[in-house]
């Protein structure tokens, strides 16, 4: 499977708080599913309910597929319905000042440019963005630049992490699934596995 | 030479089967512990590309997050609880992966079931889709959560790609202090460090206060790494590790055992072993700690008083206005005397045998405030059953706590156990985030089982130190 994602392109959506956790996210009662289906629907309920002005009740955002967020986004739980949920909710990049670990690589699995910006060039795209959703925001993978209007901020990723998405190599079970023979060897050299005298 | 790498770093080494294209490592999973809220989806993606489970007999599955705890009549009275127990019932009976269901006597918290069954040992790579992974790193492994997409990758191919972290070296040195246990020191911990202070690192937590705890102390330690923001934390397994993993059900024998504790020990990070960072913490400042907003790190000496807004870093006013007026909290008060509704003892950082006596010693002989809902939730079939032989079940409920069924409970909001409405919980679990247990605007304040007990009983949060009985 090759699906190479150099840039992602559309109207972006603002949160600008930091610590946001997956439980904001998608509160655990969404979590009672076999399937990410309809996730879209639940993101940031429990945070809409009590905030009528959530930037994800706001129909003038209601189209966005770039995220712009603060610090230590996604903190939490290891739930994958998280970006899932922000997945199908539309969006299909994220830029924050920072990532928890976990739901950075849950994004990395799922092809959602995570990326990270300083915080004052993050508050300048969420107030352009804030200003004017119908701007246009440009997330380029191989300039590092996120562009909106006239403003065009610096933006970082892992190079591992954008390796994969540039090259659409982010289909890592598959990648995972080629190397069966030498795990199969790798077995024997585990001593808890060979009876502890490998 | 001696070795100077870490344990986390021998430990890596050992897995790695090869640098991928983009320079990340596919790293040997040792041990897969699955759990029916994040395995699903995993499983469907193996049978929509028609593949097996590679090492069904190191992949272990048990149910605690959706499993309730008071009636666990089947069919369950929760359609899509139900719905997902089914689903990890067919699964594994379909790829051939041991289920340690309802009925098996060994059920529990899957990070509680996991080092009691001897499953999780020192060396081993071990992950679960569930971010308390961390947990068995107190055994000395590289234990870290992943997400449905990774689980997916591990079954089918008992790998996963990963880039190596940091290492930082969280030192504690000195005596507890009467009333100050490791849930205290953990809290500690992240709030000096922060919740994302240890992003991009392994934690390994060492010094004579960790050296000297038990192994059920470092389990709840290591269990709150990652709300520290580091997805993997970890013990140098020692003469205590060995001990407590002898005689277990899935740890070799005779001879074996033997090789095995031998090998174990040689993990260890060495006195000279090297370290991306190093941080030294006295216990003697450690008080039992309470925390009072919406992230873990928001915590205080329960003999402190509240954060003034005014005199908090720039940058922090935001989270710390929120966090005070969705906690409808005051800034500069005491955190002592907060009322509360709800007391819980439980979860896969506190509802092992240790924390059940310790909190059962505190409530004996009282009685739970009138206003307050109390309740016990063991950790697993057999914490339960253990405690009930001890008689700990009588203590509780003689004080007025519902003694319950193993799982996940009141943790989080996935069964019937939740918080209504604004109640205020005093929990012994790990997260504090808003809506964490269940109703979009219930509070959590985090605090060891013993001041949980203690909280119970006063109806507010009280000093385990000064609680009338506790003979700390
Ligand atoms: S007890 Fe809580 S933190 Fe632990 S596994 Fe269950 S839900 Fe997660």
């Amino acid at each position: 499977m090759t699906n190479t994602i150099k840039s992602v392109s559309g109207t972006g959506i603002p949160l600008m708080l930091d610590d946001i956790d997956t439980d904001r996210i998608i509160p655990a009662r969404y979590l009672r599913c076999v399937t990410f289906d309809g996730l879209g629907d639940h993101a940031f309920e429990d945070d809409r309910q009590q905030d009528p002005r959530h930037p994800f009740n706001a129909s003038k955002f209601s189209g966005a597929t770039v995220l712009v967020a603060g610090r230590n986004f996604g903190c939490g739980s290891s739930r994958e319905h998280a970006p899932q949920s922000l997945m199908r909710w539309g969006i299909k990049a994220v830029i924050a000042e920072s990532f928890a670990e976990i739901f950075f690589g849950n994004c990395c699995s799922l092809g959602v440019a995570a990326v990270t910006a300083p915080r004052d060039e993050l508050d300048k795209l969420a107030a352009a963005v804030e200003a004017d959703a119908t701007l246009e925001v440009v997330v380029c993978l191989e300039n590092l630049t996120a562009k909106a209007g006239d403003l065009c901020i610096p933006v970082k990723m892992p190079s591992s992490a954008r390796e994969a998405l540039i090259t659409g190599e982010w289909d890592y079970l598959g990648q995972l699934l080629s190397a069966s023979c030498a795990v199969k060897e790798h077995v024997l050299t585990v001593p808890y596995l060979n009876g502890f005298s490998a | 030479m001696s070795d100077r790498r870490n344990l986390f770093n021998k430990v890596w080494d050992l897995h790695d089967v090869r640098t991928l294209p983009n320079d990340q490592t596919q790293l040997f999973i040792g041990l897969h512990l699955i759990h029916e809220v994040t395995s699903p989806q995993a499983f469907e993606i193996l049978r929509d590309r028609n593949l097996k489970v590679a090492c069904p007999n190191q992949t272990v599955a048990t149910v605690d997050h959706i499993v309730p705890t008071a009636d666990q009549s089947r069919p369950f009275q929760d359609g899509l609880a139900e719905k997902m127990m089914s689903a990890i019932e067919r699964n594994c009976d379909e790829f051939g992966v041991t289920l340690l269901d309802l009925k098996d006597g060994r059920q529990g918290i899957v990070h509680v079931v996991g080092p009691e069954q001897g499953l999780t040992q020192p060396g081993m790579t071990i992950v679960c889709g569930d971010s308390h992974t961390s947990t068995h790193g107190a055994f000395g492994s590289i234990a870290i959560g992943i997400g449905t997409s990774n689980v997916a990758q591990v079954l089918a191919t008992q790998t996963m790609f990963l880039s190596r972290p940091k290492v930082r070296r969280v030192v504690v040195n000195g005596d507890l202090a009467p009333g100050v246990y490791a849930k205290d020191v953990i809290l500690y911990i992240i709030q000096q460090l922060g919740v994302q202070g240890g992003v991009g690192y392994a934690y390994e937590y060492a010094g004579t206060t960790i050296d000297a705890m038990s192994m059920e102390e470092r389990m709840t330690v290591c269990n709150m790494s990652i709300e520290g923001g580091a997805r993997c934390g970890y013990i140098n397994p020692d003469e205590k590790t060995v001990e407590y993993l002898r005689g277990r059900p899935s740890v070799p024998t005779g001879d074996e055992f033997e090789r095995a504790a031998a090998w174990w020990l040689t993990l260890a990070s060495g006195d000279d072993a090297e370290f991306d960072d190093e941080v030294v913490y006295n216990a003697a400042d450690i008080e039992p700690t309470v925390t009072w907003g919406i992230t873990p790190a928001q915590s205080v000496g329960v003999s402190q008083p509240l954060p003034n807004v005014a005199d908090c870093d720039a940058g922090e006013e935001t989270l710390i206005s929120e966090a005070l007026e969705f906690m409808g909290l005051a800034e500069g008060e005491p955190v002592k005397g907060t009322p509360i509704d709800v007391a819980f003892i439980g979860s896969c950082t506190n509802s092992r045998m240790s924390d059940l006596r310790e909190a059962a010693r505190i409530v004996a002989g009282h009685k739970v405030a009138d206003s307050v809902k109390a309740i016990v939730v063991p950790g697993s079939q057999l914490v339960r059953e253990q405690a009930m032989q001890e008689g700990l079940h009588e203590v509780f409920e003689a004080a007025g706590f519902e003694w319950r069924e193993a799982g996940c409970s009141m943790c989080l909001a996935m069964n019937p156990d939740k918080l209504q409405g604004r109640e205020v919980c005093a929990s012994s679990s790990n997260r504090n985030f808003k809506g964490r247990q269940g109703s979009p605007t219930g509070r959590t304040l985090l605090m060891s089982p013993a001041m949980v007990a203690a909280a119970a009983i006063e109806g507010r949060v009280a000093d385990i130190r000064e609680f009338a009985g506790a003979a700390v």
